[in-house]
């Protein structure tokens, strides 16, 4: 039978078998569990969890295993899973003013009520290989404080406003339904919640480079790291049932809040302005870079020109989403033989018009 | 199915009700839940309803990657049943990757018969081609669409083409072809040719060949497309008017070859080109790869191209002095 029209089930069948063996690696290697991964590669669980909209730190480490630690196949594997699961209805909006806070710092005071509380950071370390984790590691555990965290600290966005220099976040009212980007397609212009959730999900190295490019003045707004906050946070659901809500667990989440500059306009006084941003787990670069975009992309709002980039709604949005990037960027391994032909015919006529024209023999491309 | 992820916190015993909900297999029927099939199935009635307009839809996150036929299968779920019969076509043909993918996929999720064979089926989703076969009253044509705003490549911001395609403003798209006559004398769009539906929308006809343009005109079967990315979804009625893009002067033409099919000898089939060797040999074999097989099962034979390759692989000619026998 002629080879290039069949086969293709049994070729994809073998190609399945070969990844799942090149997946287990030397099985003279152990095989590594969920609970290794999910504690020794704990950021690269909430970066999953996070991208892919999920708070599951153990489904998150069997996406990462099965996806051989590629993680932004795991965080597609992690979506997949998500779209199937049924829906109770919108939490309550978490209180991140009451997190059991495990770091926070902030680059706009010295200090503030609850002080700086470094917390578990790679920001004080010296990046050396560390030789002695290659034979196995046998650190102590770190000591306990004399003290614990203070419970409750102010979020400096609070403080800034007791003197009316910052806007104030202005929530929508209890009733007003939350927009689901999962469940809607965006329609532009978009509304920040839209706009949110969809840097929420987004790509962190797609939103690291916008972040980075507002830097370098590509939509520059003059950014303060007011404050980076991460630690536990309980999840309340009132069940229409109860009418009450009720704690149902609690989460890791870290937040960023960004304040920037604004020099007024002709309807709002001088005063700071903020970008957000939040993920779960600890993900300081992504929250960071979340919300200097998202003050990027509030241009509009404070009548600022618009100009790059990151300000650019309809492109940030359309291209944020790794898991539909991906697909789209991959999708050009699947066979285009059908218009690669009409492309064919359509040079060849060409060509043989530019001949008929020229009276030449055209060379070919590659003399 | 057997490859589903069961959350292990959720397996007998530590939630008996989570793992009731979710059985062995898992998933709904064609694995979306029928929410989201109504959702879908709104969406489309909306398409048919308003023919070559782009409806935005829930698209919802496949098992399968964004730009693989996620919208098709999204619009496949939506209307199949237990007693339908799903052909996949991809490039033509039934047994290319993503084809073999999608079927298998519908085979686990829905358990539906599925087949090759163009006139058996009552469902045809599809990747850039319309089968050869004719298709009846009784089908439903699904294509897969990576990007369906046809404006797009003119202006890239969606809130612009919408308000583009509010006001018929389709000049830019004319002058766009206008453009390709002034410099090439023709128009050098091969594929993705655009169509204006019912004397009203322009539509992307999907990343066809326009060689399949004038079979969406009138067509007896349901044409439904789906762009699961993008998340839209638009439709063509039953033998609603499909026409191609063109000006007076410079009617809408398709492709034509020299040659005809090496396999079966078709002259009125959309041909691949199939690399023989390194020395530029090549032939020319049908895309539609149920078309072929079915004409060779009829009896009809080509040249098989160059003959030690023909040889090689044991392709029967017309050449061959027993060519007829099958």
């Amino acid at each position: 039978m002629y080879v290039a029209v069949k086969g293709g089930e049994k070729a994809i069948e073998n190609s399945q078998k070969l990844l799942a063996e090149e997946r287990r690696g030397d099985p003279k290697v152990p095989d590594i569990s969920l609970d290794q991964i999910r504690e020794q590669m704990s950021l690269a669980v909430d970066r999953v969890m996070t991208e892919g909209s999920l708070y599951d730190p153990e489904l998150a480490a069997l996406a990462i295993k099965q996806a051989r630690g590629d993680l932004q196949e795991a965080i597609f594997l992690l979506r997949a899973y998500r779209t199937t699961l049924p829906r109770f209805g919108d939490s309550e909006p978490i209180d991140t003013a009451a997190m059991s806070v495990r770091r926070r710092i902030s680059a706009t005071y010295k200090d503030l009520p609850g002080g700086q509380v470094l917390g578990p950071s790679f920001d004080y370390t010296h990046r050396l290989l560390d030789f002695a984790l290659a034979a196995g590691d046998t650190r102590p555990a770190a000591e306990i404080a004399d003290a614990p965290v203070e419970n409750g600290m102010p979020r400096v966005t609070d403080i800034l406003n007791h003197e009316g220099l910052i806007e104030t976040e202005q929530p929508d009212g209890d009733d007003a339904p939350v927009f689901d980007l999962t469940r809607n397609s965006p329609r532009y212009p978009a509304d920040r919640a839209a706009r949110l959730q969809n840097l929420a999900r987004g790509d962190e190295g797609f939103l690291l480079a916008l972040g980075y490019s507002t830097q370098r003045g590509y939509g520059n707004n003059h950014p303060f790291a007011g404050e980076i906050r991460m630690g536990e946070v309980t999840v309340e659901f009132a069940p229409e049932e109860i009418g009450f809500p009720i704690e149902i667990g609690e989460i890791t989440v870290t937040e960023c809040q960004m304040i920037n500059q604004f020099k007024g306009s002709a309807s709002q006084p001088p005063q700071f302005t903020q970008g957000y941003g939040l993920t779960f787990g600890h993900g300081e670069r992504k929250a960071m870079s979340m919300a200097l975009v998202d003050r990027a992309l509030r241009a509009r709002e404070f009548d600022e020109p618009i100009d790059a980039p990151a300000q650019d709604e309809e492109f940030v949005m359309a291209h944020s989403d790794n898991v539909e990037a991906s697909g789209f960027v991959q999708h050009l391994k699947l066979p285009h033989y059908v218009d690669f032909q009409a492309e064919l015919v359509t040079v060849r006529a060409l060509r043989k018009a530019f001949e008929q024209q020229t009276g030449d023999d055209v060379p070919d491309a590659a003399e | 199915m057997a490859d589903v992820i069961d959350h292990p916190n959720r397996t007998a015993g530590s939630d008996g009700r989570a793992t009731d909900a979710r059985t062995a297999t898992g998933y709904n029927f064609a694995y979306l839940d029928e929410q989201t099939k109504r959702m879908i199935r709104r969406a489309i009635l909306k398409g048919v309803a308003v023919p070559g307009y782009q409806v935005p839809f829930g698209s919802r996150e496949m098992p399968l990657p964004y730009g693989w036929g996620t919208g098709g299968i999204q619009v496949t779920a939506a209307v199949i049943g237990p007693d339908d019969t799903l052909k996949v076509i991809d490039q033509g043909a039934d047994d290319t990757t993503n084809a073999v993918n999608i079927r298998s996929f519908f085979a686990k999720t829905a358990g539906v018969a599925t087949t090759e064979r163009t006139p058996e089926a009552s469902v045809i989703q599809t990747r850039h081609r319309i089968p050869e076969t004719p298709l009846t009253e009784e089908q439903i044509l699904v294509y897969q669409v990576p990007i369906p705003e046809p404006l797009r490549w003119l202006e890239p911001r969606e809130a612009e083409t919408r308000k583009m395609h509010a006001l018929e403003e389709y000049g830019a798209m004319h002058v766009s072809l206008y453009e390709d006559i002034a410099k090439f004398g023709r128009i050098t769009k091969s594929y993705n040719y655009p169509v204006r539906v019912n004397g009203r929308y322009v539509m992307s006809p999907s990343p066809i060949p326009k060689f399949d343009n004038p079979k969406m005109d009138r067509m007896p079967a349901l044409q439904l497309f789906g762009a699961g990315r993008e998340k839209r979804i638009y439709a063509v009625p039953p033998y609603a008017e499909v026409k191609s893009l063109d000006f007076e002067d410079h009617p809408f033409t398709i492709e034509s070859w020299e040659q005809c099919c090496a396999l079966c000898g078709a002259e009125d089939s959309y041909l691949d080109e199939v690399v023989t060797d390194d020395k530029g040999g090549k032939m020319y074999v049908c895309s539609d790869s149920d078309y072929c097989e079915q004409r060779r099962a009829a009896g009809h034979r080509g040249d098989g191209g160059d003959p030690s390759y023909a040889a090689r692989h044991e392709i029967p000619t017309d050449r061959t002095a027993d060519g007829d026998a099958s």
